[in-house]
């Protein structure tokens, strides 16, 4: 085996992980180097919901009505008990019903 | 429990971060023993399994990264298949820009750390924490090392044994992420007027994943739910 061969997995994986880092660790750098306006801090204040909403959302409508019955389940149990073990499981409890039932 | 709302970094934090890390470690496990199954199919060595778990620690890249795994690695399928990964994880860049303004106080050496742990699961529960008042950056830090090593030591079962669950969705368990999410921005919720960015959001996201393939939805989605906070008001 060369050294190519032997050392290139390695190499790809360090790839990956400094790239992942990069991106973990670029919006901090980023955010800490700009003058936070007014409007930025508006956008500042937006992004966490933003980003939940744009990843629920998609994945949601893909999973079709387990998915979207089983979210709802899991966010009513939440605004009821303040509890995410509960939330979490009701959702997950009403996906897998729906789904045993063929939906 | 009253949590600290001047910034800080305690001991307590952490062990509070670990707690409400908890919730998630089954979902955590029986997706790290899945990418660990995934992985000896694709042929890894058992070193490159772990490393890909500790060091790249991305759950959804990972499994993408195996689907593109090259028989053998050559200088430009490295690029590609990094490119690949950067994309899915590009909305980190998004996520640690919405916590900077916690972390302001932080010295450099420990947030340089404590991002290495960043990941969906732990922003969350430190963004819900930090909506809620509380200012503890070792919550932030306590639910990412230990769902760190929830996820490495889920692996090894998956390399092993195989997947402890062989078909997750029986279970409903591979929505446990978007049902976390959705539990968590109502946590978020404070109305709708505050709200209305997460709907530009949600609808740009849902037309960008209808029309382009991959996962650059959930950046272009949550890009314009800023520029809609930003312009809003």
């Amino acid at each position: 085996m060369s050294a190519w061969a032997a050392a290139a997995p390695a190499i790809a994986i360090l790839a990956m992980a400094t790239a992942t880092y990069l991106c973990r660790a670029s919006g901090v750098v980023l955010m800490s180097r700009i003058a936070i306006t007014p409007r930025i801090e508006r956008a500042l204040r937006a992004l966490p919901g933003s980003i939940v909403a744009a990843t629920v959302l998609p994945l949601a409508l893909d999973g079709g009505p387990p998915a979207l019955l089983g979210i709802a389940a899991a966010v009513v149990v939440m605004r009821l008990t303040r509890f995410e073990l509960a939330a979490l499981v009701a959702g997950l409890a009403a996906v897998a019903l729906l789904r045993a039932a063929g939906l | 429990m009253p949590a600290p709302t001047r910034p800080s970094f305690t001991l307590a934090g952490f062990l509070r971060g670990a707690r409400y890390s908890l919730p998630l470690w089954p979902g955590i496990v029986v997706f790290g023993s899945a990418f660990g199954a995934a992985a000896v199919q694709k042929g890894l060595t058992f070193a490159e399994t772990m490393a890909m778990s500790a060091f790249v620690y991305a759950g959804a890249s990972q499994m993408v990264a195996l689907e593109i795994w090259p028989q053998v690695w050559t200088p430009a399928n490295i690029v590609g298949t990094t490119a690949v990964v950067a994309v899915i994880n590009a909305r980190m860049i998004l996520m640690g820009a919405a916590i900077q303004p916690w972390l302001k106080g932080e010295p450099k050496a420990r947030t340089a750390l404590n991002l290495f742990f960043l990941t969906d699961a732990n922003w969350l529960i430190g963004t819900g924490y930090h909506a809620g008042g509380g200012r503890d950056v070792g919550v932030l830090f306590g639910a990412g090392v230990v769902i760190w090593v929830v996820w490495v030591l889920g692996t090894l079962p998956g390399y092993f044994a195989g997947a402890l669950i062989p078909d997750p969705g029986r279970f409903g368990l591979d929505l446990i992420m978007p049902i976390f999410f959705a539990v968590m921005l109502s946590n978020l919720w404070k109305g709708w007027r505050p709200a209305r960015p997460w709907v530009v959001a949600g609808i740009v996201a849902f037309v960008v994943h209808i029309l382009v393939p991959g996962y650059g939805f959930i950046l272009a989605g949550a890009l314009a739910g800023a520029v809609a906070g930003a312009v809003l008001e």
